[in-house]
């Protein structure tokens, strides 16, 4: 008890310390637009009051909110996502209204995505309480998370984009289910190690060559749920759905909160070699993974990027065969090279080159527009955000909130990494979206589920202990 | 819009993303060194922040103030009491802050107590006396860091 009150934050409120930051994130927000326009269009942005207005207004209610329900929350989550939602905001601008184009997508689309996402924030800040009650039913937020996951298999329902099986359509709307399966699983990976923690990281059998002890492994019987999650990760996502991106997410936060519960090297080792061997067994067999590695591998080659003569003229080539080609990798890289240092300004670029550059490779756009020192802001908003999730697992007092946070702020970091690592061409692209930046509703929904989360963790961490009633004696102080 | 223009704004806009993200920092190392720089600014503006709950954290004044007392010899070894503003009274009574169960001691023994930022041992008429070093209590002497403060087969020190 003494450890985890010397690791509490101090009580202190710095709700105006937000508010300067937020008024700031806003501020760079209508900066952007305003360089977009000045630099493409010569001309003032014609609609920037309403988008101040619009998503000012919106995160200074956010603010308010939090003032009034979780006063002693982190001062740095919220001005943090303004900011990143605030750059894919003004990146989508000049990509679409700024280009006079949006048939593929639009700013005021996902600022209006903006406004019910933190509709949804608000209500979760507001009627979670006590984030513990989330630890009362795992194995039923397990299964919804599997039914999550397993909805877009559905003939029907499901809707195939890019290759991925990963949508369900809704007539009106289409939905990521699998963004929301990933918070979903962190509630049930938090509960159940709260549980077994014990049995995870104490009982364990010596592995010996001769007689030198070479790793503890897990008991056999341990191993089921990595045994169950494995076979999820490889089976249904990447055979079935194509998913590469979800399966990594999952299976790596799978493996990060089983370290933070256990502390035990083991488990890593043994969960990623599991993983790894699985994919390398599973690459001459699974022609759509083949694909994958093949234009992350050899990206450069004409016959993978399919360069017009090799369309024309060859018909056995990997890119005609395949029906995929590295074009997006590539141009990705080239615009990000293009940008350099500081980048060709916004607006001054040309990230319309790159295929569906408002996914996953807006972050190639930014890079750019906004060069090296741009990426390098985005990826410290990223790495604070994530770093102040990790502070609030240290902070909170009760295990579960301890898992639960650090497996949030894990998931936040991870899927950043995959994002920007198959952008840059260090992983293979796999497929999922940068929190709040990149377009889509799913993907900025969770997003800010997942910081509505943190906010309620961080309040209830960081508040003054009650004061007793009177000073000694068993008078129990029980906080509410 | 000359190019030179556009080229101060974008670098402008780089300056205040980095600006932002300087200020984010700053925000976190109240987290990391917080009490400190929240008390400068809390007495620089006055009154506003007086109803704000302190954190409990030992101050980090000067360097050489003790921070605990240690008990080093006698039944009690190794017991030790963190110094805060508040006196300690030693003795076998039971509403004692340090309570020792030693037939030489007097019930209210001695007394510890701080007086501009030095602590000071005082005798409260023990049978037996306190001794500070080799010497024994007449009066309220200053302890150093170090010193032994002996009481029957208890030895006390004032530690960092």
């Amino acid at each position: 008890m003494s450890e985890a009150l010397s690791t509490a934050l101090p009580p202190v409120k710095r709700r105006n310390a937000e508010l300067v930051m937020l008024v700031f994130a806003i501020g760079i927000t209508l900066f952007a637009m305003v360089e977009a326009s000045l630099t493409r269009n010569g001309e003032m942005p014609p609609n920037l009051f309403l988008y101040g207005g619009l998503f000012g207004g919106l995160s200074l209610l956010a603010h308010v909110f939090i003032r009034f329900f979780a006063p002693y929350a982190d001062p740095l989550l919220l001005p943090l996502a303004t900011m990143l939602n605030g750059l894919g905001i003004a990146m989508l601008w000049r990509l679409f209204e700024a280009t006079g184009d949006t048939s593929r997508g639009s700013a005021m689309d996902q600022l209006i995505l903006t406004a019910g996402s933190l509709v949804v924030f608000a209500a979760i800040v507001f009627f979670l309480k006590e984030p513990r009650v989330l630890q009362r039913y795992p194995y039923i937020t397990a299964l919804s998370a599997v039914l999550l996951l397993l909805l877009p298999l559905i003939p029907g329902l499901g809707m195939t984009i890019n290759g991925a099986r990963q949508w369900i359509n809704l007539g009106v709307t289409s939905l990521q289910p699998s963004e929301f399966a990933k918070i979903a699983l962190v509630i049930f990976l938090s509960g159940y190690m709260v549980t077994k923690r014990d049995v995870l990281s104490l009982v364990s059998r010596p592995l010996k060559i001769g007689p030198i002890k070479v790793l503890e492994l897990p008991r056999m019987r341990d191993t089921a749920p990595m045994a169950v999650m494995w076979g999820f990760c490889i089976i249904v996502l990447v055979i079935l759905m194509n998913d590469l991106g979800t399966s990594l997410l999952l299976f790596g936060t799978f493996l990060a909160m089983i370290y933070v519960a256990t502390q035990r090297s083991s488990w890593i080792i043994l969960g990623l070699s599991a993983f790894f061997g699985a994919c390398a067994l599973l690459y001459p067999f699974v022609p759509h993974f083949r694909t994958r590695v093949i234009t992350w591998l050899d990206a450069f080659n004409p016959e993978v990027y399919c360069t017009d003569e090799i369309l024309n003229n060859s018909t056995d080539a990997f890119c005609v065969q395949a029906g995929q080609n590295s074009q997006q990798l590539v141009q990705g890289l080239f615009a990000m090279g293009e940008g350099g240092i500081l980048g060709a300004g916004l607006g001054g670029g040309k990230p319309g080159n790159v295929p569906e550059v408002q996914n996953d490779f807006i972050f190639s756009a930014f890079g750019e527009e906004l060069g090296l020192t741009g990426l390098m802001v985005m990826l410290f908003a990223l790495a604070l955000l994530a770093q102040r999730g990790m502070r609030i697992a240290l902070a909170s007092r009760e295990l579960f909130v301890k898992m639960f946070a650090s497996g949030i702020s894990f998931l936040i970091a991870f899927q950043s990494f995959v994002v920007i690592g198959g952008v840059t061409r260090v992983i293979p692209m796999t497929g999922a979206t940068i929190p709040f930046v990149a377009k889509g509703g799913s993907a900025l929904l969770s997003s800010w589920i997942m910081l509505a989360l943190l906010i309620r963790m961080s309040n209830n961490a960081r508040k003054p202990a009650p004061v007793a009633i009177q000073d000694e004696g068993a008078t129990q102080v029980i906080s509410r | 819009m000359s190019e030179l223009t556009l080229m101060l704004i974008k670098l402008a806009f780089l300056a205040v993303l980095w600006l932002f993200i300087i200020m984010a920092v700053g925000v976190i190392r109240t987290d990391l060194f917080g009490p400190a720089t929240s008390r400068k600014r809390g007495s620089a503006r006055g009154g506003r922040d007086a109803g704000r709950p302190r954190p409990a954290r030992p101050a980090r004044g000067r360097r050489n103030e003790p921070r605990s007392l240690v008990v080093v010899k006698g039944p009690l070894a190794g017991t030790t009491i963190d110094l805060t503003s508040q006196p300690i009274t030693i003795g076998r009574a039971k509403d004692s802050t340090l309570v020792i169960s030693d037939d030489y001691a007097s019930g209210r023994h001695a007394r510890l107590f701080p007086e501009n930022g030095r602590w000071i041992v005082e005798d409260l008429g023990s049978t037996n006396g306190t001794y500070l070093g080799q010497t024994r209590l007449t009066r309220p002497q200053p302890v150093s860091i170090g010193q032994p403060i002996r009481i029957g087969k208890t030895v006390l020190e004032l530690r960092k």
